[in-house]
């Protein structure tokens, strides 16, 4: 009966292509999740800093320097140790502390881009993108120095959880257990955060005093909020967001580091914060959109529409490959396009807090 | 911009660039020595000394080495002025290295297909093939941001990426010539632009003309005519423009498109001067060094050419530096992210040195966070 | 009903039940309970401060008098704490205090409702208000429930009944001053210092306020009561101090002086505060306005149907509350918004929806509410700015408009700036040097001296000191005379009046009535304003036929 649908011209396709989506989510659901970790963080750390006021682009730069440090770190650590795993993760004291050096190098950033943006009042994007080229011109000669000489340096990654059958064969909700849970350790503590942000964000004092400096700053300080302190700390603190996503790249997903590895996913995340209306509920789902094109790109390679659906998997076997490979990249640009100007940033985003009475 | 202001200030208006460039080479020469004693266990104090006294052999001391100078400055130069021009406008145009991108595989495809032309045919089409495909890359985020409001930051970034996916699909596909060992166009041949200057090839080319003529142009366009008016009123504030009774959007548009060709044709200008062909993993650094260039030369062209001069001396230097020196050429990324930092940063550099100007920098750089979330 | 925590305020609960007593002045013999003592703040360029005493009672409004600029502001920011005085002492009930930020002053029990609204646009009522003394439930979380009945409360002791959980950018300008009292009064125990309360009020709202404050006067506050409009100061105030130049000039009593009185301590000279106009003698219909409809930017319609005309060598003025419509009007017939339907002819020509570029060759010229925002390029030589409208246009334009020529525009600037007394070093200085009234002055200089048939002056005095007041509004009036059709909108009803040979009141998008500008009345004006009928038996006003 199916095949009259399919049969049907145009429309057809497209029903193919829900069909085709039904049938390969529940088994990329996984991958998709993890795809989205790294700009799920990046969101967060976004949302840390604009909700507060400060634009911050150099998330893609703070995500490379900590993937590299952290790999680095656990890398070196774990050619001086033994290697003794513990637990469901794979926990070994190397990954561990390279997680630790990565959350602290792109905290380090964040405070030099907080100090940049919040007191020396330098212009925000070009304070981001200052990191960013640093991040790569640094890691690139650093690369050179320390890791082609060592091919052989790592400490591996974290092991991903083998969630208990009975959960994952549940039917309807299995699946989502199954994505959720058959992750490694910072890939299931990002849904933590996210909740987490967003309770915190709406319904406690910190969240609504943050809110209060990104769209007003004047308004908070005469009340006697401390702008420039809590600038400051969220600055600081998105910084971990950061950090973690770096950390995912080199010591979670992959157990290597390549230079630029990052890719764009720092930008990509922007993207996320917008689309999900500064809010990290909203930019969690865009990260699975963008995650999910580029799930859909791999798996349509690796697994075309076949039987019934083959007339699909022939129009998308025409496609280059290089397409499914940039698709995350054009989902972002048609992204911003629609959501711009139809979500609003808060609105003191980007605008250095002058004191009164001070020169400005 | 009147000359006679500029004269005036000259001084005031070089320091915090000069000293800002005096401390990324300062700061270049710990990074060396720290690394290079964490990886070999040996602290050479001297280490910066030759790197950079390598640097300066490998890119002044001889004819040869001059050439070679001007030829790394001269897509620097296009996509400084390229950047530079975008700043003027209140944008920030991230997205040279993928019009260059661009500008290199219109050029490269084209003249592959009329290599066999005239060479009086044969350039014109392919410099206009490159630099038509970079003002349509240009155009893009241009459009896009005029239209929905997008910021070019991220959309240019974007860009970039897609170019060299591009390149990739194109140069392994339609465009890839039978014959050679890996996946690359076809050679230019009589597209080639010819040496004018030096003994070397791969330097020295025609190409060189272009970027220096585009410097008293960009003046020309920005200080005294109309449409540069517009250009830097739409950049220092978008609003008044509107009122001033300009159409910010179809401005944006234009700057942008004529950023993308500027960049455009520096990859053009590279393919047919320099390698007469590109791979399938075709990358350049330009794009990004040219911001750098740009703030360096506070969106003047003028400072844009020196800032662009000095950095073709690190490039074609680097080379002999990291032969004899063994010092990775990326230090150069190091030193120009240190640079700009302390642009950024301009207080350090003043208070170091005590120099009591106004704060400088690029105006116009407000209205590229201004315009962040679409709002305007 | 224990509204909070101690610290006193639970007068605010008795206050709305005291019947309304006259003005019982402050009481003689008491210490004052705050002083300022030699305070001083320099700025560059400028001494904002110069060495002022000033001493407030319980018990007490007392009246700060000065022109824009004069450093009333800044004194009160002192006190709060937004600002660092560089010599001088505060001191509350005799003993010195330092307040080093707004949560010192917070804390000693001093609140102030400043002159541009510090309200978040986008979070409710309950939550500007509360903002920096959240109640809490826990360490952590918000105590929405609580929040919301202490702001009940808390109107409801005013008469007000406020929605807690709506958005203060829902509200109108009245009901946000409303929540800026609200929001002050939450927390003082003391001192209340209010900078231009009643700005963007109409008379009505301004009695009401004054109504409040002599309660509170009543339950012994000391208030401050900043405000350049002699006649309100003079209605509210106990004791008048008055401010020029940064100094304190003068004091007074209401009872010992009168309006000429004050403005010429304000000023320094003798100055005649309304502007001659003399008759006018309209001619023919210049601009045509023609049921007129357009949107915000949040695609509420805001302009519904305005009809209007105005005479060459007439002055309308448009006088109406801020966000009423004007804004999105003036916005449509400068080409800076699109009308959704109507249309609007100069001269007879249809120019609806015709670009700025387009009006200004047609006759137009604008001079915009926000000079710094959208009338000059801050950034940009005085020169540049003087021919800005005007920048492609010959002679400042050549070659077919490609080329500027810097000779014809630098003798235009020279022109302007003698003609129209321009204080500036040189014209080739960044226009954000110059102070206010000269940076108006140059707008009008370029907008006036274009010719135009049409002049449409937006806000046109907001912020100067009377001198540039002085003079713009002769310099308008004489526009007038050499046949100009001129459109006024402002939000100062005073000036409305002064100005216009006819004044038409706009409420909720629509015209409500226009009248003779001679005969206007004062109060009439206002409440057409703020209710958009005449009378309270609803009936529709006189409306002078156009």
């Amino acid at each position: 009966m199916m095949e009259f649908f399919y049969g049907i011209p145009v429309l057809g396709l497209f029903v193919q292509l829900a069909a085709y989506l039904v049938q390969i989510v529940p088994g990329i659901a996984p991958i998709m999740l993890a795809i989205s970790v790294p700009l799920a963080f990046g969101a967060l750390c976004g949302i840390m800093n604009e909700r507060s006021g400060v634009v911050n682009i150099g998330i893609e730069g703070m995500m490379l320097l900590a993937a590299f440090f952290g790999f680095i770190a656990a890398g070196f650590a774990a050619g001086s140790a033994e290697l003794e795993t513990s637990g469901p993760f794979g926990v070994t004291l190397p990954i561990v502390f390279g997680v630790a050096v990565a959350v602290l190098v792109a905290v380090l950033l964040s405070a030099l881009h907080a100090w940049l943006s919040i007191t020396i009042r330098t212009d925000q994007i070009i304070s981001g993108t200052i990191i960013n080229i640093a991040a790569l011109g640094l890691t690139g000669y650093l690369n050179r120095i320390f890791i082609s000489p060592n091919p052989r340096l790592g400490a591996g990654t974290f092991r991903t959880w083998g969630p208990p059958d009975w959960l994952t064969d549940l039917p309807v909700v299995g699946w989502l257990f199954n994505m959720f849970l058959k992750q490694g350790p910072i890939a299931m503590s990002l849904i933590v955060f996210v909740i987490l942000l967003q309770v915190l964000l709406f319904r406690s004092r910190w969240g609504l005093r943050t809110r209060a400096v990104g769209e007003h700053p004047r308004a908070a300080d005469t009340l006697g909020i401390n702008v420039f302190a809590l600038r400051y700390r969220n600055v600081i603190l998105g910084g971990v967001f950061a950090g973690l996503a770096g950390a995912f790249l080199t010591l979670e997903q992959t157990g290597s580091f390549q230079n630029g590895m990052t890719a764009g996913r720092g930008f990509i995340a922007l993207a996320c914060v917008i689309f999900g209306r500064w809010t990290p509920i909203g930019a969690f789902g865009a990260a699975l959109l963008f995650a999910g094109a580029d799930a859909f790109g791999r798996t349509v390679r690796l697994i075309p529409p076949s039987g019934d659906l083959a007339p699909l998997g022939d129009i998308l076997g025409t496609v280059p490959a290089q397409f499914y490979g940039v698709l995350p990249y054009l989902v972002t640009i048609i992204v911003l396009a629609g959501a711009v100007g139809r979500s609003v940033p808060p609105a003191a985003d980007g605008q250095p807090y002058v004191k009164e009475g001070e020169g400005g | 911009m009147r000359l006679r202001e500029a004269g005036g200030n000259a001084l005031a208006i070089v320091a915090v660039p000069a000293l800002a460039v005096l401390l990324g080479l300062v700061a270049g020469a710990v990074v060396m020595i720290i690394s290079n004693s964490l990886s070999t266990g040996v602290t050479d104090l001297t280490l910066p000394l030759g790197a950079y006294g390598s640097m300066l052999a490998g890119s002044v001391t001889g004819l040869d080495e001059l050439v070679r100078t001007v030829s790394e400055a001269a897509p620097l130069i296009l996509a400084g002025l390229s950047v530079g021009i975008g700043f003027k406008a209140g944008l920030f145009n991230i997205g040279a290295n993928g019009q260059y991108l661009m500008g290199a595989l219109g050029a490269a495809g084209t003249a592959a297909a009329v290599s066999a032309w005239s060479p009086w045919a044969a350039i014109p089409m392919a410099l206009g093939a490159g630099m038509l495909a970079g003002t349509v890359y240009g155009f893009i985020p241009g459009a896009l941001k005029a239209w929905t409001g997008a910021h070019e930051v991220v959309t240019t970034i974007m860009l970039n990426f897609i170019a060299a996916a591009t390149i990739a699909y194109l140069v392994t596909g339609p465009l890839r010539t039978p014959g050679a060992s890996f996946a690359r166009t076809g050679d230019v041949g009589n597209a080639a632009l010819p040496i004018i200057i030096g003994r070397q090839t791969g330097t020295g080319d025609l190409g060189i003309l272009f970027a220096l003529a585009a410097v008293p142009l960009a003046w020309l366009l920005l200080s005294r005519s109309v449409l540069g008016f517009e250009i830097r009123t739409t950049g220092a504030n978008p609003s008044a423009a509107l009122y001033a009774g300009m159409r910010p959007g179809r401005l944006i548009i234009l700057t942008m498109s004529l950023c993308g060709l500027l960049a455009g044709l520096a990859g053009a200008g590279q393919v047919l001067g320099i390698s007469h062909f590109i791979s399938a993993s075709y990358s350049t650094s330009v794009g990004f060094d040219a911001i750098t260039v740009a703030l360096l030369g506070r969106a003047h062209p003028i400072g844009i050419l020196f800032a662009a001069l000095l950095f073709g001396l690190m490039r074609a230097g680097s080379a002999l530096m990291q032969i004899r020196e063994r010092v990775p050429v990326e230090i150069i990324d190091v030193i120009q992210a240190v640079i700009l930092l302390f642009l950024a940063a301009d207080i350090i550099v003043r208070t170091i040195f005590r120099i009591r100007t106004e704060r400088g920098g690029v105006e116009e750089l407000k209205t590229v966070t201004r315009t962040y979330g679409g709002a305007a | 009903m224990d509204l909070n925590e101690g610290s006193g305020r639970d007068h605010l609960v008795s206050a709305a039940s005291l019947p309304l007593q006259p003005g019982t002045g402050p009481r003689d013999g008491a210490p004052p309970v705050l002083e300022m003592r030699g305070v001083t703040k320099r700025y560059p360029g400028v001494l904002a401060n110069d060495h002022i005493d000033l001493d407030l009672r319980a018990g007490e409004i007392h009246g700060l008098l000065g022109e824009n600029g004069a450093g009333k502001t800044t004194l009160m920011n002192i006190l709060y704490g937004l600002v660092t005085p560089d010599e001088g002492e505060i001191l509350l009930d005799g003993k010195a205090v330092q307040i080093r930020e707004p949560s010192d002053a917070i804390a000693r029990g001093i609140s102030m409702v400043h002159q541009h609204f510090m309200l978040v646009p986008v979070l409710s009522v309950a939550d500007n208000i509360l903002l920096g003394e959240e109640p809490m439930a826990g360490p952590i979380f918000l105590d929405r429930a609580g929040s919301q009945r202490r702001i009940r409360e808390l109107s409801k002791s005013f008469g007000w009944e406020v929605d807690p959980n709506q958005r203060v950018e829902s509200l109108s300008v009245g009901w946000q001053q409303r929540v800026e009292i609200l929001k002050a009064l939450y927390r003082s125990a003391r001192v209340l210092v209010l900078d231009e309360p009643t700005a963007v009020l109409t008379p009505q709202e301004t009695n009401e306020i004054f109504s409040v404050l002599r309660k509170l006067r009543a339950e012994g506050y000391a208030i401050v009561f900043i405000s350049h409009k002699l006649y309100e100061v003079l209605e509210i105030a106990d004791r008048i101090t008055v401010i020029r130049r940064g100094r304190v000039v003068g004091s007074r009593r209401p009872s010992e002086t009168d309006e000429d009185d004050l403005a010429e301590l304000m000023v320094g000279r003798e100055v005649k505060l309304t502007v001659e106009r003399g008759t006018s003698h309209p001619g023919e219909p210049v601009l045509v306005v023609d049921n007129l409809h357009a949107r915000d930017d949040r695609r509420h319609e805001t302009v519904r149907g305005i009809n209007l005309s105005v005479r060459a060598g007439e002055i309308l003025g448009i006088a109406g509350v801020a966000g009423n419509g004007q804004d999105e009007l003036v916005q449509s017939l400068t080409g800076l918004r699109r009308p959704t339907s109507g249309h609007v002819t100069i001269l007879g020509r249809d120019v609806t929806g015709h670009p700025p570029a387009a009006l200004y060759r047609g006759g137009l010229a604008h001079v915009p509410a926000d000079r710094q925002r959208h009338g000059l390029v801050m950034s940009f030589p005085l020169d540049d700015n003087l021919i800005l409208t005007d920048y492609g246009s010959r002679p400042y334009a050549t070659t077919g408009g490609l080329i500027r020529d810097p000779e014809a525009i630098d003798k235009r600037a020279d022109e302007l700036i003698a003609e129209f007394d321009i204080r500036t070093p040189s014209r080739e200085v960044a226009v954000s040097t110059l102070s206010g009234g000269n940076q108006q002055k140059a707008i009008v200089a370029r907008e006036f001296s274009k010719g135009p048939s049409v002049l449409i002056l937006d806000q046109p005095t907001r912020g100067l000191d009377v001198g540039s007041i002085e003079f713009i509004r002769q310099q308008a009036v004489a526009m007038r005379d050499r046949g100009v059709a001129i459109l006024l909108v402002s939000a100062e009803l005073d000036e409305v009046m002064e100005l216009s040979d006819r004044i038409a009141v706009i409420y909720r998008g629509e015209l409500v009535a226009t009248v003779d500008g001679r005969s206007a009345n004062r109060e009439d004006i206002g409440l057409l304003m703020a209710t958009g009928r005449a009378a309270a038996n609803g009936a529709q006003p006189d409306t002078v036929t156009q």
